[in-house]
């Protein structure tokens, strides 16, 4: 199989079109063909194909989504909700933007076939507030699906009514975490909420609601149309379809590749031009800093949810963040504990007070005042503050530096010996390049 | 000082896409940001006053997220991407070229009124990196040469547009209007997608 | 009902689980977080977010432990205080579980790495939470060698109450409290991440009538009172516990003395009156006992006109010739404790021979006196009734300010599970809007109600004519219940210890015969006064007219009755039993010092008409308890009444019983049409909690807290009177006037509604009356 056969471009298929982003410009490649099909479908039918076609969560955790929506009790004579969680804040993932840039409608097209699968009338986007550019896309893109009838009411003539509401985020990683995501569209601090309940039997309004990531739900519509079939010949055994992988970093040429799922860092990095010429790959994340990162002994790894998670990480948002050899790995770690402090939302003591603590142990570390004891105290605090947590947030914070002292740990012993970073932080930027 | 009527009218019209009025929180505030520049008082009280909850709660939310400030942005608000892989990218080498060139630190503002920084986190932009944002508008593949270039201009009243966005760039008041969901017709300027974006489509029509 | 058989229904009714905790079995009902069956063994799993009354929040993860349901394992340790039981639930905490010992020594040690190292200062060092759970679950030592994060100390966040934020460990008790318990969410968590931190908005300050709880239920010393801090160690104090005497909701209290001195009063626990709560009076006001000149020795009005100091035997003596054979009235304030009250009641019948006796110290009418003889004893609401109740009508009655207590009991119905509140008030005050409640003008258009509705009757109710007379036929019509709540702590209890004209102790009616008999039987005496006694504005009355010589008051404001009252005894014998010097002392001709209630035991009946039970908590105080003082004068009358001693007293009332017979018919009274007076608002008023109530004399920080007295008119009154809100407007009637600025409501354009006893507001003394027409300009 070449390369280039590996590619299964879908979402992605119109975004060289100038305007992909227009109503009709999406409906010229083929948009809005789904919601027809579907709405001529029983609700639980639209269920049942998801079901079937073993769709999986593309937030990060990787949960079925069609049993998702087989959670929400029916017949209560409650109101439920369908909520995209367009929040994309995990480093290293940039998926959900740029589709969202290029492609709007076909999140739209995903969000009424969903909404009516579960019986909503009411959907929201909650879209991190920090990219302007598509919140007008996707707002005009709403617009513009009102205007047509797809949104309101009696979609299609069939009965069905929806609205659709979009909202800025205003600058909070925790707000991807679903139940802080909830009590943030409440007009709440995004705090995470206590589980159970969970979010299908009360979540949005303490009403039944389904939270999808904006990939999972732009998914949809290519289902629909195409077929379990179709959809099912694409991945592996229990990870099917296709995904977006997003390559960054020391890689020539960086960019998003959209392919079955089970495809290697190996294959993709061949796509992507190699690593950085003449540098190699030191350390990788499969899906976002969250995840453990991996060395060049994983290029091989499927990645697909159970290939990623065999080998001690997750395939997470299959955000592939590429970093050569003159990339130091203390400073990667402290820079994401940072991250990760900035980001703890407080109300929780190990992840508030652990990553205030690990930040400080990893500046000692880079400047070459950490011991050896030292890193046993670091894993050891790892270790109080994962799965003590109140959310996975936390979980996240730890990886990096977990991963990176299992395959780094005399890295961070040089410091000491060196009195500091033994990197020369030029090496490893962009223009280095550019400029050589 | 009272908000002016079109104003309040506005703010109903925000509390009215909700199907709970407090939801409106947030909108009302990127609003309020829109008009004094920043979260002020008169904002807190008149949002808590149209949603019925007290002035501590509308706080409570506003000191929360990082995009509500508590004094005016610049015009040009420069937000230098320093997570992991942008840092590495370069984002660090722009951050202290910047911070020398405009001789302010972060979260200041330059004394014109024109420009102020912000170290940021991931943008989802990681295959543009090192990533610059201005007015939350994408500047892509940055060098400490092209910020130092862009914010002069824009304290010359010039910017150069963003990378994949508007034709101009419009101000920090202007583009929270936009986030309080209140349109600027610019949706149709930039480009779908730009080339790291088009990068794996290209490669599978033979294009690249 | 044994005791067994109700455990058995109750057991019947809620579905039990077994589980097992550390090796243990326990059965506890379904429901019952982890944390409290461990408890339930006796282990105590160390915990800080956690709070029996609050939502769980599983925010410190203190309380983490290890956990197995039908065999499989939960991965990480889970939080106790957010789980519920299972059956086939295994527990291990830290006593058998290294994991969850590390894990809760892990999460100790991140709690104590930005918390300061002050115990030595701290008000909470000696009963700190943190302290001492840092000595069971903690690390020996700390592993940080950081700088320990700082904050500007101390922040007031109301003039009562004082933050430390380094101190604070983010449990959100505190903010849960206001916003979950009082419903005042003026307290947030604001900021996030490791700065984090509770805080208010700038503008306005943690305002709520319940802010102490939240310094009693932090678990470090983050929140301090302004009056305590600083003031004493725990280990110096000794702790009594007490019942409040502010109001009839009843709470159980510590007071916390040491050599003598009151230096705090805390909420005590009673699941079943104020759970774990009270208000900011009754913690904080109790510096009225040192804040005016004590009474301290008896004294005699001499010759020429002055009050002198005299002894005991030579002022009882005095007062006993004053009264031999005088047509003598007795006035009981609404504080007295049950006892007392009993004394007043006894000594009038059997000393001065009169029925001349009544409890109530502010305006009443004839129509309550027959309620309160003839249905207020026989009411058996509870507290109990408004958990369950389907609908509460409050009316003549705002729980917030007159019995705090119980509106926190209403508000957690409405926040739980929407109960729905009806009111009768002329527009809605915080608290009513708190309780969401619908507001109505007229009684008799109330309806859907049901038996387990629950209609809250106020003492305010009396001073519309007709209105009690609705409110009770309401309650018979639709079979709700009905519960009196008068405000202050005495008046129930005085009630029943027959305080009142038409009434003697027990309940027993005057007009029966054999209750007369009952009593004069029980009390060794021949015979008992037949003739209707008077009210409280009928013996005043008869004092200024001389058909009576002489009155006995004790702890009475003649303020809160009329704006004559004080004139009206000038002409007679007045005998005062106070605690401090008063207006009534400064004309009185003898005036006997009396303890206070921390220098006395006793009980109040709260509102329910349960006993509330308080000991005496200066140990040596030479004060003695106004009962002992009559029973002193009545002796010396040659006419005893045998009340040496406050438990003799409590158990002649208990050996005396209550009454079984047949009570009177209420005599309803038909409501009187108002008509509207040419030109005039009609005014209604009422006491807010913090006011000028002489109970909070002395407590600045409290005092700061008070809602600021406005006068509330409609809009379209406001307009007309060319006034906005915060303008100031002029209230008069021909005796004088007061001036408020304007807070502008929903309510009748004809209304105008002023705080009855606040700064700037004090209408019986300004107005001449509580209620009625007022002329309205803009001042
Ligand atoms: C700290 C944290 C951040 C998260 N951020 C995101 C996010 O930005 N976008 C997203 O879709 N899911 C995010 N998630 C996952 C969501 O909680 C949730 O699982 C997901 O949105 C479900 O959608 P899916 O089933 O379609 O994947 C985050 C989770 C955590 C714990
Ligand atoms: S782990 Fe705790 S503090 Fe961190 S984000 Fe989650 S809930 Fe907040
Ligand atoms: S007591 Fe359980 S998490 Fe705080």
């Amino acid at each position: 199989m070449t390369p280039t056969s590996k590619l299964t471009p879908v979402l992605s298929a119109n975004w060289d079109e100038k305007d992909s982003f227009t109503i009709e410009g999406y409906k010229r490649s083929g948009g809005y063909k789904a919601v027809t099909k579907a709405l001529a479908m029983e609700p639980d039918a639209v269920i049942q194909m998801i079901k079937d076609s073993g769709l999986r969560g593309r937030g990060g955790a990787g949960f079925p989504t069609g049993s998702k929506w087989g959670f929400i009790p029916q017949g209560d004579n409650k109101e439920h909700y369908l909520v995209v969680n367009a929040d994309e804040s995990e480093p290293g993932t940039c998926k959900d933007m740029p589709l969202l840039l290029a492609n709007p409608h076909v999140l739209i097209e995903g969000i009424i076939i969903g909404s009516y699968a579960i019986r909503a009338n009411h959907a929201f986007i909650y879209l991190r507030g920090e990219v302007v550019h598509v919140f007008r896309r996707v707002q005009q893109a709403i617009e513009d699906a009102y205007k047509a009838g797809l949104l309101g009411k009696n979609i299609g003539g069939k009965g069905f009514d929806l609205e659709l509401t979009l909202h800025a985020g205003a600058g909070a990683y925790i707000c991807g975490e679903e139940t802080a995501l909830l009590d943030s569209l409440e007009g709440f601090r995004g705090q995470p909420r206590l589980r159970p309940p969970f979010p299908a039997i009360a979540g949005l309004y303490a009403k039944p609601t389904v939270v999808n990531n904006v990939e999972s739900i732009a998914s949809v519509p290519s289902i629909i149309n195409n077929g379990i079939e179709w959809f099912q010949a694409m991945g592996t055994e229990k990870s099917k379809g296709f995904t977006l992988y997003s390559l960054s970093g020391h890689v020539n040429n960086p960019g998003q590749f959209e392919a079955p799922l089970g495809i290697t860092l190996r294959e993709l990095l061949d796509l992507a031009g190699g690593v950085r010429t003449g540098h190699k790959l030191k350390f990788w994340t499969p899906g976002g800093s969250s995840t453990p990162m991996f060395t060049d002994e994983h290029l091989d790894i499927p990645l697909d949810y159970e290939g990623v998670s065999a080998a001690g990480s997750m395939l997470g948002t299959k955000a592939l963040q590429i970093f050569d050899e003159t990339t130091c790995v203390v400073r990667a770690a402290l820079r994401w504990s940072e991250f990760y402090k900035h980001e703890s939302c407080g109300k929780c003591t190990p992840c508030r007070e652990g990553t205030w603590w690990l930040v400080q142990m990893l500046h000692d570390l880079e400047d070459g005042k950490g011991t050896e004891a030292d890193l046993t105290k670091l894993l050891d605090l790892c270790d109080n503050i994962a799965g003590r947590s109140f959310c996975a947030l936390a979980d996240g914070a730890v990886a990096p530096i977990m991963s990176s002292l299992k395959y780094f740990r005399d890295e961070y012993l040089e410091h000491q010996r060196n009195g500091g970073c033994p990197f020369d932080p030029v090496a490893s930027t962009i223009f280095k390049t550019v400029g050589a | 000082m009272e908000f002016t009527a079109d104003q309040l009218k506005i703010m109903d019209s925000i509390i009215a896409r909700y199907p709970r009025s407090r939801s409106a929180v947030m909108p009302l505030l990127h609003y309020v940001q829109a008009i004094d520049g920043y979260i002020t008082p008169r904002g807190i009280e008149t949002i808590a006053k149209k949603l019925d909850i007290a002035t501590a709660e509308v706080t409570a939310v506003s000191t929360f997220y990082t995009q509500y400030r508590t004094e005016p942005a610049g015009e040009y608000h420069v937000g230098v991407c320093v997570n992991t892989l942008c840092a590495v990218m370069g984002g660090d080498a722009i951050y202290d070229s910047l911070t020398d060139h405009l001789g302010i630190e972060n979260h200041e503002t330059t004394k014109d009124g024109k420009v102020s920084i912000e170290r940021i986190e991931c943008n989802a932009a990681c295959d543009y990196a090192p990533v610059v944002m201005v007015n939350w508008e994408f500047y892509d593949n940055q060098t400490p040469q092209s910020v130092k270039d862009l914010v002069d201009a824009a304290r010359a009243g010039n910017p150069p547009a963003p990378t994949r966005g508007p034709k101009t760039l419009r101000t920090w008041k202007q583009n929270s209007e936009v986030l309080a969901g209140l349109s600027d017709g610019l949706a149709n300027e930039g480009v779908s997608a730009g080339g790291p974006s088009l990068l794996g489509l290209k490669i599978a029509k033979g294009e690249k | 009902m044994v005791p067994e058989q109700a455990l058995l229904e109750t057991q019947s009714a809620v579905e039990m689980i077994t589980v097992v905790i550390d090796g243990f079995e326990v059965s506890v009902p379904k429901g019952t977080l982890v944390i409290r069956a461990a408890e339930k063994l006796g282990i105590q799993i160390p915990r800080f977010c956690d709070h029996p009354l609050l939502d769980p929040a599983g925010a410190c993860r203190q309380c983490l432990v290890d956990i197995e349901i039908n065999g499989r394992a939960f991965p990480k340790p889970q939080a106790s205080c957010t789980i519920p039981v299972e059956n086939n639930m295994i527990v291990k905490t830290q006593l058998t579980s290294p994991v969850a010992e590390k894990a809760q020594a892990g999460i100790m040690e991140f709690l104590l790495i930005n918390h300061p190292l002050d115990c030595p200062v701290c008000d909470k060092g000696g009963e700190c939470p943190l302290q001492n759970q840092a000595m069971s679950n903690g690390r020996p030592e700390s592993r940080y060698e950081g700088v320990k994060r700082t904050f500007e100390k101390p922040v007031p966040i109301s003039s009562q109450v004082l933050l430390d934020r380094e101190r604070c460990v983010l449990c959100a008790r505190c903010t849960r409290f206001s916003e979950q318990i009082a419903g005042d969410p003026f307290i947030t968590l604001n900021e996030r991440g490791a700065l984090q931190q509770v805080g208010i908005y700038a503008e306005d300050p943690f305002e709520s009538y319940y802010s102490g709880n939240t310094v009693q239920i932090c678990p470090v010393g983050a929140l301090t009172g302004a009056s305590y801090r600083f003031r004493a160690r725990p280990f110096d104090l000794v702790s009594i516990d007490s019942a409040c005497e502010h109001c009839a909701s009843g709470c159980a209290m510590r007071t916390d003395i040491r050599r003598g001195k009151t230096l705090r009063r805390l909420a005590g626990d009673d699941a079943s009156v104020n759970e774990e709560w009270n208000c900011d009076k009754g913690r904080w006001a109790f510096k009225y006992l040192t804040s005016r000149e004590r009474v301290t020795s008896p004294m005699i009005r001499g010759e020429d006109g002055e009050l002198h100091e005299a002894s005991w035997p030579e002022a009882i003596a005095f007062a006993a010739s004053g009264l031999k054979a005088k047509r003598t009235g007795v006035l009981v304030g609404g504080r007295a404790s049950v006892e007392d009250a009993y004394g007043y009641s006894k000594f009038a019948r059997v000393a001065l021979g009169t029925n001349d006796i009544d409890f109530r110290s502010r305006p009443h009418s004839d129509e309550e006196t027959s309620f309160l003889t003839s249905v207020a004893l026989g009411l058996k609401t509870t507290y109990k009734d408004i958990d369950k109740a389907d609908k509460v009508v409050l009316l003549g009655f705002e729980p917030e300010e007159e019995s705090p207590i119980v509106f926190l009991r209403i508000f957690k119905q409405v926040r739980k599970r929407a109960l729905g509140v009806i009111s009768d008030a002329p527009f809605a005050s915080r608290g009513t809007e708190k309780l969401k409640a619908e507001l109505v003008t007229d009684i008799a258009t109330i309806s859907g109600l049901t038996a387990k509705s629950v209609i809250l009757v106020g003492e305010r109710l009396s001073e519309t004519v007709g209105a009690l007379s609705l409110a009770h036929a309401l309650a018979e019509k639709s079979g709700a219940k009905l519960a009196w709540i008068p405000r202050r702590a005495g008046e129930r209890g005085a009630l029943s210890a027959g305080a009142i004209s038409t009434l003697l102790p027990g309940g027993r009616p005057i007009s029966d015969a054999s209750a007369r008999v009952d009593v004069a039987t029980a009390w060794s005496v021949d015979s008992l006064p037949t003739n209707p006694g008077r009210s409280t504005s009928e013996i005043l009355l008869a004092l200024s007219v001389n058909n009576l010589d002489a009155v006995v008051i004790g702890g009475v404001d003649p303020l809160d009755i009329s704006n004559q009252a004080l004139t009206q005894l000038l002409n007679s014998f007045v005998v005062s039993l106070e605690i401090t010097h008063s207006s009534v002392t400064a004309i009185a001709d003898v005036v006997l010092p009396v303890a206070a209630v921390i220098e006395k035991s006793g009980s109040f009946q709260d509102w329910q008409g349960s006993s509330r039970v308080f000991e005496k908590a200066i140990a040596d105080s030479l004060s003695r308890s106004d009962v002992r003082i009559l029973s002193m004068i009545a002796d010396e009358m040659g006419t005893p009444i045998n009340l040496p001693t406050v438990s003799a007293t409590a158990r002649e009332i208990a050996a005396l019983g209550l009454w079984d017979g047949n009570v009177p018919a209420f005599e309803k009274v038909a409501p009187e049409k108002i008509s509207a007076s040419e030109g005039k608002l009609s005014l209604t008023s009422w006491r807010l909690l913090l006011d000028l109530g002489t109970l909070q004399d002395g407590e600045a920080n409290l005092a700061g807290t008070a809602r600021k007295a406005a006068a509330h008119i409609s809009a379209t009154r406001a307009q007309k009177l060319g006034v906005k809100a915060g303008d100031l407007i002029s209230i008069s009637t021909e005796l004088g006037a007061i001036k408020l600025p304007v807070a502008i409501s929903e309510m009748s354009d004809g209304s105008i509604w002023v705080p009855r006893n606040s700064i700037g507001s004090q209408v019986i003394a300004n107005l001449g009356f509580v209620s009625g027409p007022v002329t309205v300009v803009k001042a």
